[in-house]
């Protein structure tokens, strides 16, 4: 393998996809669950770039990029939202701790 | 010199990250956020995508930033770190089968080159996924909605407390 500068984006992509996946496994205060979420995504959303770039189309990469950026800050948003109203009614933020589901 | 580049970007983003996820303030874990976001977005800023990086700077390093650290602030900064469900070990192997699996299906992608002709950001936005646009504007409607909902502090109806 030849550490091209596409190879080279390409690895740190796979590195911090890695270190976000490791995140989510260990993490259980819910804050930190939307931290790590944002790692993960910056990981799909250089990949996404990267794949527009590959195929000599970055305008399409882009676009889809933007997308990604949308949906996740919705998504940060409702979960710090969620986070505040759990850490109100259940005066914790331990996710094993706030589930209520049982048998 | 452009492999240096990257390699530095993502090095500083890598350790940042792993920064982040072992902090124990969750405060910290926000400024390491906001690193991650800036080396992104000058990496992607290198790889021409310069109208996502300033979106990926300005939105996530900006605004998801200042609600997290708003979310400290309501929640306070006690930041408990318990030990995690999953066994370190354990966690380390799945997270190493995931890479070794993540690299062996995209590495030999990276080779393949395939011209499709080339558009512009907003030829690819507003003309060929102008729905995709009309369905982003809806997502941040509802997720604005969805926040004031959530934020209310009365809730109408039942107000049962919770009993563990």
């Amino acid at each position: 393998m030849t550490f091209t500068p596409m190879n080279i984006v390409l690895l740190g992509v796979i590195a911090l996809l890695g270190v976000g996946f490791y995140g989510l496994l260990v993490t259980r205060n819910l804050i930190k669950v939307v931290m790590v979420l944002q790692i993960l995504i910056k990981g799909a959303i250089t990949a996404l770039v990267l794949a527009g770039k590959l195929s000599g189309n970055l305008g399409l990469g882009q676009s889809t990029a933007a997308t990604v950026i949308v949906a996740d800050t919705i998504v940060a948003v409702v979960g710090l939202a969620l986070a505040v109203q759990v850490r109100r009614r259940f005066g914790t933020l331990d996710v094993p701790k706030i589930s209520t589901l049982r048998g | 010199m452009e492999s240096i580049t990257f390699g530095l970007f993502f090095l500083g983003a890598i350790f940042f990250a792993y920064r982040a996820i072992v902090s124990k303030r969750i405060l910290s874990a926000t400024i390491y956020l906001a690193c991650i976001s800036a080396l992104v977005s000058a990496v992607l800023y290198r790889l021409g995508a310069a109208e996502v990086a300033v979106m990926e700077l300005s939105v996530v390093a900006g605004l998801v930033n200042v609600l997290l650290v708003y979310a400290v602030s309501v929640v306070g900064d006690d930041a408990f770190d318990p030990p995690s469900v999953v066994p370190k070990p354990l966690a380390f192997v799945i997270v190493g089968l995931i890479v070794v699996l993540l690299g062996w299906t995209a590495f030999p992608a990276v080779s393949v080159y395939f011209e499709r002709g080339s558009t512009t950001l907003a030829v690819a936005l507003w003309q060929s996924r102008v729905l995709d646009v009309w369905i982003q504007i809806a997502l941040i409607f509802s997720g604005v909605m969805g926040v004031l909902g959530l934020l209310s502090e009365k809730t109408p109806g039942k107000t049962e407390e919770f009993q563990p």
